[in-house]
């Protein structure tokens, strides 16, 4: 399991704090934390060097149960305390844990510009489509006619997609698992441990209290398989409890065909690529939703980019190397001078 | 002022001896009379296109070679380039030098170099009566006075009488002398700022040589923009020196300031340098999060050049990201630095908040500006101490210091660390646009000598409690990465010891009372309070910030003129200095110079329960000596 240069063989339970967790019997949060502290010992990082960084929300409760370094910060900012501690501590592993409130509403902002620069962090958003916390209304990801505490006649705001969003903005992985399907949310936080830069995952997670049920039909055994396609590197994309449906593009539309007899041959069908050069597939991908089109879960995007604390590294050793090691006495005595006396 | 390094006898305002009333040789001679003066007040006005800022600062440049004090007011609109012409795209560069400490850019220009009608009229009012107007007469066209408003020329129309007017073809005479540059008609006219600097430092008696090395220097890749500001230059000098309307040049004395190294330094370069210091003197790596403002962008320009250094510079999203990527800088064990202005010190409200509660050390510069909103980007006010001092949401004490000079801000950046790292807490460091772009001389100290920066992390897990206290009622700074000591910080309110999460009653209580005592016991560090003046009498001025010069000079002449009164510029606002209400008490009246509406005078009132006087002014402007000293007079 572990690392041979780890001096220790650490456990989940070194991971676990001694704070009781407080979220809601049932939370979807649970199984996402468990996964979690399942991975670190895996990772070969000493215990100390990880530190998660979280905003407000349900899911930003996430550091305290951890007994790793963390800091529940303020709401929508942890991508930005984050990108700091990661600049000034490049030792250390960053995560950030978010949700669709925190990450999307409030922290928009820090959220595009964390997928664009591509800070060394791995950013787990648990996106339950609603805000928990306040007790009950729409979120940016919503759908629309929505009704809740503040929709009582039913949202009108467009929702928008954070896979799209991320892709959009830059991100070099972009994934997204489901809380329930533990060895899927298992091997795609891995993914992202793994990766070099910012990594985004997004897991649909399910908010027993204000709105139960809200992904049922990717997670009840009856319909999930028809409703969701795992995607798999350059594997076309099939899907259905059969296996036998899958993705035929025609023209720039993607359209759901049949396989086999009678149906079309799975060479006609698209086949997924995580380190395309242009993140046009991903995004083609980030679109799908049902009814229409199954929700693709897995790593959409996976491209090794240099993150920007290497190159902000680079950029220390590079100056250093033509400038030498900078002098106080003569930074002091820069430009012109004169003397008197 | 101890940190321009300048002797402190009382400066004798001898300027009214420039202007009019000087001596004038009569008759234009081939040896003109040199007039001796103590100091002396220019401003450089014209288009913002005109140059007149690189204009004003080489000309402040070419006097502190010559060993002058000085001090600079540039002013300038925030447009970039507004249309020509106009009266709002006025930018100008005051400058006043002189023989002995120079604390203010002056009162009322004794010359006005004036490239456009708009300059003229925008700034008239402040020239001295009597006092010297080089108007370039070439821009002086029908369309430029009426864009000015002026329905007849003022160069003609007798109403400058009371002025010596110089009426001067500054674009004619600088292209004449680029006919055969080669150069375009919009560039040749660009040229005309370096004609009018030739002009005046033959007119004050500088040489030219060194900066004819410093243009191609700085036009080393456009040679031929270097050889016209060069010819424009000699064009200037040669005219001034060959024409006979100049009477008199004028020849300021040589300032005797203290022995040393000295450069000419801005607020906001001289912060950024005491930034650095901070960071070699703990050996830790200084982070600079921010976000470009007006009138605080200098900083990050200066320390994003430092990558030789320990010096990490990220220029974040927005405002919030700024303070926010200081906050994670600082966990991870930087010296967490942020630096904005106003409107961005208000967006960085919360996460303040959080370095509170969090107990990080951490820097907040805030180069005050004119508001409320937007406000006066370029202009200077000091109308955010209040918003300093208690502007968060709950019972959130932050100790805030102010610099008062340019030179000083190197002192406060330094100061401010000091204070963060030892008592783990954030520290706001009040400038302004006053002194953040204006410059002055700057002794440069021996870096042995310069105040430490001490910088412990705990690495002893034993008997650990995140928010267990030292003798300062610090927490201990423990770094991530360190082992056997991993615990969860946040915003929620902290348990005493453990800092995990509590809404204990008796707790909060305790959590506030001890963050508010630790605020409050940074004053052990204190020094006692330093009084220019009679240590008790008729009359105390108390100021803090960027109008010490104003102040300073106010009161040495009132005292000249026989007049009991003190002053006490104060560096630190939060806490205020422990021997302060002592001091107070030995003045009959306590006057309190503000550019706001009265935000240390409530302060003082409410903290020593006693009455002062308010002077206050509130128009993008620094104090004049005058307003300062006439209210000295009345009150005294």
């Amino acid at each position: 399991m572990n690392d041979m240069s780890s001096p220790v063989a650490l456990t989940k339970k070194d991971f676990e704090s001694n704070q009781d967790v407080r979220w809601c019997p049932g939370c979807g949060d649970y199984a996402i934390l468990a996964q979690i502290q399942k991975l670190l010992p895996t990772l070969g990082i000493p215990r100390e060097n990880f530190a998660f960084i979280s905003g407000i929300g349900c899911s930003s409760r996430f550091p305290y149960y951890m007994e790793t370094y963390g800091m529940h910060s303020i709401h929508g900012r942890a991508p930005a305390i984050a990108s700091g501690l990661k600049l000034a501590r490049p030792d250390l592993s960053v995560w950030v844990v978010t949700g669709d409130g925190d990450a999307l509403a409030i922290g928009g902002n820090h959220f595009i510009h964390a997928m664009r620069r591509n800070v060394d962090l791995k950013v787990i958003l648990l996106n339950n489509r609603i805000y928990g916390l306040t007790k009950g209304q729409y979120s940016p990801t919503s759908e629309m006619g929505k009704k809740t505490k503040s929709t009582p006649l039913g949202s009108i705001d467009r929702p928008f997609s954070p896979v799209a969003l991320a892709l959009g903005a830059g991100a070099t992985f972009v994934a997204r698992s489901v809380d329930t399907d533990l060895p899927h949310l298992s091997s795609v936080l891995a993914r992202a441990a793994a990766h070099k830069g910012t990594a985004f995952v997004e897991i649909l997670q399910n908010c027993i209290v204000f709105n139960d049920g809200a992904y049922s039909t990717l997670t009840d055994k009856a319909t999930r398989d028809d409703a969701r396609v795992i995607l798999e590197d350059g594997k076309p994309l099939v899907f259905g409890k059969a296996r036998d449906r899958g993705i035929r593009l025609r023209g720039m539309e993607p359209e759901v065909v049949t396989l086999g007899e009678g149906g079309v041959a799975e060479s006609e069908l698209v086949v997924h690529d995580e380190k395309a050069a242009h993140s046009g597939l991903a995004f083609f991908l980030s679109q799908f939703d049902t009814p229409d089109l199954p929700v693709p879960l897995g790593v959409f995007r996976s491209v090794r980019k240099d993150s920007y604390d290497e190159l902000n590294a680079q950029l220390h050793a590079d100056t250093r190397a033509k400038k030498g090691d900078g002098r106080l006495a003569d930074l002091l005595q820069g430009g012109e001078t004169w003397t008197i006396g | 002022m101890s940190e321009a390094g300048y002797t402190s006898e009382a400066e004798v305002n001898t300027r009214e001896a420039i202007g009019s009333g000087s001596t004038e040789t009569a008759g234009a001679s081939s040896v003109r009379a040199v007039e001796a003066l103590d100091s002396v007040v220019i401003r450089f006005v014209g288009d913002s296109g005109d140059g007149m800022q690189l204009t004003g600062s080489e000309f402040s440049k070419a006097v502190a070679k010559a060993g002058h004090g000085f001090a600079t007011h540039p002013d300038y609109p925030s447009e970039i380039r507004a249309p020509t012409g106009t009266l709002f795209g006025v930018s100008g560069y005051q400058i006043q030098y002189g023989s002995r400490q120079v604390f203010t850019s002056g009162d009322a220009p004794d010359a006005l170099v004036a490239m456009n009608p708009a300059a003229l009229k925008t700034n008239l009012a402040d020239v001295k009566h009597g006092g010297i107007i080089i108007a370039n007469t070439g821009a002086f066209a029908d369309t430029n006075l009426a864009k000015a408003g002026y329905t007849s020329n003022p160069l003609e129309d007798g109403s400058l009488d009371g002025y010596r007017l110089f009426k001067i073809d500054i674009s004619a005479l600088t292209a004449a002398a680029l006919r055969d540059s080669g150069l375009s008609k919009k560039e040749v006219g660009r040229c005309k700022n370096y004609f009018a600097l030739g002009l005046m430092l033959c007119l004050y008696g500088r040489p030219i040589e060194d900066e004819i090395a410093d243009i191609y220097e700085k036009f080393a890749k456009k040679p031929e923009f270097a050889d016209a500001n060069v010819n424009a230059l000699r064009a200037g000098f040669a005219y001034a020196d060959a024409a006979e309307i100049f009477a008199a040049t004028y020849q300021v004395r040589e300032a005797a300031a203290k022995p040393g190294i000295y450069r000419s330094i801005t607020g906001n370069h001289a912060a950024a340098l005491g930034f650095v210091a901070a960071s070699e003197s703990s050996g830790v790596e200084l982070f600079l999060g921010s976000y470009p403002i007006t009138p605080a962008t200098d900083i990050l320009h200066e320390l994003s050049a430092l990558k030789h250094f320990n010096v990490t510079t990220y220029q974040a999203e927005d405002e919030i990201a700024g303070i926010c990527s200081t906050i994670g800088a600082a966990y991870g064990g930087a010296l967490g630095l942020t630096t904005t202005s106003g409107p961005g010190m208000a967006l960085k409200t919360e996460a303040m908040g959080l370095a509170v509660m969090l107990e990080l050390p951490l820097v907040i510069v805030n180069v005050q500006r004119g508001g409320p909103s937007t406000g006066l980007p370029t202009k200077i006010e000091q109308s955010d101490l209040l918003q300093a001092i208690y502007g968060r949401n709950g019972e959130c004490p932050i100790p805030v210091i102010a610099a008062r000079s340019p030179a000083d801000c190197f002192d406060c950046a330094i100061e401010a660390f000091r204070i963060a790292v030892k008592y783990m807490t954030p520290v706001i460091l009040l400038t302004d646009g006053g002194i953040a772009n204006a410059a002055e001389p700057w002794r440069i100290p021996d870096v042995a000598t310069l105040p430490k920066v001490e910088v412990s992390y705990r690495t002893d897990p034993e008997g650990f409690q995140p928010y267990a206290r030292d003798e300062n009622l610090a927490r201990a700074w423990v770094r991530p990465g360190t082992p056997g000591m991993e615990h969860r910080v946040g915003g929620l309110e902290k348990d005493f010891l453990s800092g995990n999460i509590s809404h204990d009653p008796l707790n909060h209580q305790r959590m506030v009372d001890v963050r508010a005592a630790k605020v409050a016991g940074t004053a052990q560090d204190i020094p006692p309070t330093t009084v220019e003046g009679p240590a008790s009498g008729d009359l105390l001025v108390i100021g803090w910030g960027s109008t010490y010069g104003t102040i300073a000079q106010a009161r040495e002449k009132a005292e000249a003129e026989g007049r009991s009164v003190a002053h006490v510029h104060l560096r630190h606002l939060n806490p205020l200095p422990p021997d302060l209400g002592e001091l107070l008490g030995r003045y009959k009246t306590v006057l309190v110079p503000e550019l706001n509406m009265g935000q240390l005078s409530k302060l003082l009132r409410e903290r020593y329960l006693r009455d002062v006087v308010p002077l206050n002014k509130v128009q993008g402007k620094p104090f004049k000596v005058s307003e300062v000293h006439d209210r000295i007079l009345e009150l005294s």
